[in-house]
């Protein structure tokens, strides 16, 4: 069974049609590449399935059953994490405090609980190294290279345990080194069992890990096809509407 | 990407030890590049200055208690103007809060109540226009400037009505009790006291220096003046957090209302008049960025301070009293050029 699926969800914002009855599935242990042009509707599917904003009409279901999320939260707790395009991050704290924004450790007891700082930096300083990612706990986020803030991103959504990961151009100016650490990772999550959805422009990268590929164009869902039957010919066809549908 | 690893190896094992190890400053690089530290040198500096000029009148217990008592009521106001400048906010309203919170106190000592219900009736007028202000601005949307700009209007208008524009004086019975909250001193030695004003202004920055670093609540006021959409995304509860700093504010300036009421032992409603800029000013000079996402609180006393030693050092110097407002500017501006300054070093 499908542990994600969209049926016919739409998002209009006033006259503006974003997406218009998008159908999808996601497996567990499957990685789906979204693709498609600026403004195809990409990071709004995102930010529905993120509980950014409710559809504003269609349904999402999680193993089968109808979700209404209004806030992140509301996805959060059945599972879905995300890494946002501009990364979400605050420039003023630093690596550890943004890893676990709004999700911090504490200690103490009773009520009297207070931030465990130590122990933060040591976690986060984990998950750095887990991501093979130069980071230095400690460091504020505004002196760091677009590769570590990508890795703070990244350490995030591996606080919790959880089933969805959606990656908004998780390659995206990051060295190339660290892309082939990013797709390594996607694929240790895959292998965790995790449903993985990739947005990316990068042709290479979707080819690299992706099993199935979903296009986007003007809001609609243009294609929906296993890796092994296309090619990225084809798919750029598709993003640019040469091809019409597949 | 640092230059750090050079090796040609993918999978070179990255071991964590030298991640954690690095301090990429020293304790003391860190403290020297806080703003707070240079407030306190400068303070420092005046004050050795003044007492080299006028060992007579600056260096005494008197003068000591003068000044400590006056920034103090500055200095509770600023510790929450400094919580809602993190949040990347301003409240302008927190002089007529002080107004109409020492004509509420007034009228109800005059009405014959115990002093712990005027002091109650104070705290949760400030708190009420806190709440207000909270949310015109996290619910309504309203830039925090305007709102709080239509709030300094509207809570000194009612002062003004609630007072019949008369001065209130006769504290009844319960006024001694009430003048001593504010008044009240503690001696050390000898004639050198410390005003129960300076003593709660500095118990009040312990207490929220102490949350600021040690409370998720600290970390979420920084991380909404950071970025609030992150903030947001994260799951913090902007809005919420947002409304709880606007009433810190109005509780700490109803707080600080009610300790100068005190002190003067009458309630006029211009009390607070022009207290904005100077809480402002004091949390700016003690490092608080108007954009958002810094937050201190001992440099929001310490700001104070330092306003209320140089227009002490001033008169003493026999400057006019009405080049105070020059100086006080100056010095504002001199602190935010000097943070952008820090802040390009740091960066």
């Amino acid at each position: 069974m499908a542990l994600l699926e969209l049926r016919s969800v739409s998002k209009h914002f006033g006259a503006i049609h974003a997406l218009t009855d998008v159908d999808l599935d996601l497996e567990p242990g499957h990685v789906l590449g979204l693709m498609g042009d600026n403004g195809a509707g990409k990071s709004t599917l995102v930010r529905v399935i993120a509980g950014n904003f409710p559809p504003s009409h269609g349904q999402v279901l999680i193993d089968g059953e109808a979700v209404h999320f209004t806030k992140p939260i509301d996805a959060r707790r059945k599972g879905i994490e995300v890494v946002y395009q501009d990364l979400a991050l605050c420039n003023n704290l630093t690596a550890a405090a943004n890893v676990f924004l709004g999700r911090e450790i504490k200690k103490g007891f009773g009520i009297f609980r207070w931030l465990d700082h130590a122990e933060m930096v040591r976690r986060a300083g984990e998950l750095f190294t887990e991501l093979k990612s130069e980071t230095r706990p400690r460091d504020l986020v505004r002196q760091m290279s677009g590769g570590q803030r990508q890795a703070v991103a990244i350490s995030r959504t591996r606080l919790s345990l959880p089933r969805i990961v959606l990656m908004d151009e998780p390659t995206a100016a990051i060295s190339v080194r660290q892309v082939a650490e990013v797709l390594d990772l996607i694929r240790r999550l895959r292998d965790s069992g995790l449903a993985i959805v990739l947005i990316s422009h990068r042709m290479p990268d979707v080819f690299a890990v992706c099993d199935r590929i979903t296009v986007m164009r003007r809001g609609h869902k243009v294609a929906d096809k296993p890796i092994s039957t296309t090619s990225p010919e084809e798919v750029t066809g598709l993003i640019t509407g040469a091809i019409h549908a597949a | 990407m640092p230059a750090a690893p050079k090796s040609t190896d993918p999978d070179d094992e990255v071991s964590i030890a030298p991640i954690l190890g690095v301090q990429e400053k020293t304790a003391l690089q860190r403290i020297v590049a806080t703003q707070s530290f240079w407030v306190t040198v400068a303070l420092v500096v005046v004050c050795i200055v003044m007492t080299i000029l006028q060992p007579q009148s600056f260096p005494t217990p008197e003068n000591f208690y003068n000044i400590t008592r006056n920034f103090s009521f500055i200095g509770i106001v600023a510790l929450g103007m400094s919580a809602v400048i993190a949040v990347g906010e301003i409240d302008l309203s927190v002089g007529s809060i002080m107004g109409l919170v020492a004509v509420a106190c007034g009228l109800t000592l005059e009405a014959g109540y115990p002093a712990a219900a005027a002091v109650a009736v104070g705290l949760l007028v400030g708190a009420v226009v806190g709440l207000v202000n909270g949310l015109l601005v996290a619910y309504a949307g309203l830039s925090s400037f305007v709102a709080t700009l239509g709030m300094l209007s509207i809570a000194r208008s009612l002062a003004v009505v609630l007072s019949g524009n008369r001065m209130i004086y006769q504290f009844g019975p319960s006024g001694a009790a009430f003048k001593r909250l504010g008044g009240g001193a503690l001696t050390i030695f000898g004639d050198l006291q410390l005003s129960n004003p300076l003593l709660f202004a500095i118990g009040l920055t312990v207490l929220l220096g102490i949350i600021y670093r040690i409370s998720a609540w600290g970390q979420h006021v920084l991380a909404i003046g950071g970025n609030q959409q992150a903030a947001s995304l994260t799951g913090v509860p902007v809005k919420r957090i947002k409304v709880q700093v606007f009433v810190m504010s109005g509780l700490s300036a109803a707080f600080a209302s009610v300790l100068t009421l005190g002190w003067t032992g009458s309630a006029i409603n211009a009390l607070g008049s022009g207290y904005e800029l100077l809480a402002i000013s004091a949390a700016v000079i003690g490092g608080a960025k108007l954009l958002g996402g810094e937050a201190s609180a001992y440099g929001a006393l310490l700001g104070a301070a330092l306003i209320f030693v140089i227009r002490n050092a001033l008169l003493m110097a026999g400057v006019d009293s009405n080049w105070q407002g020059t100086f006080v500017g100056v010095f504002l501006i001199l602190a935010v050029y000097l943070g952008k300054f820090r802040g390009a070093i740091r960066d």
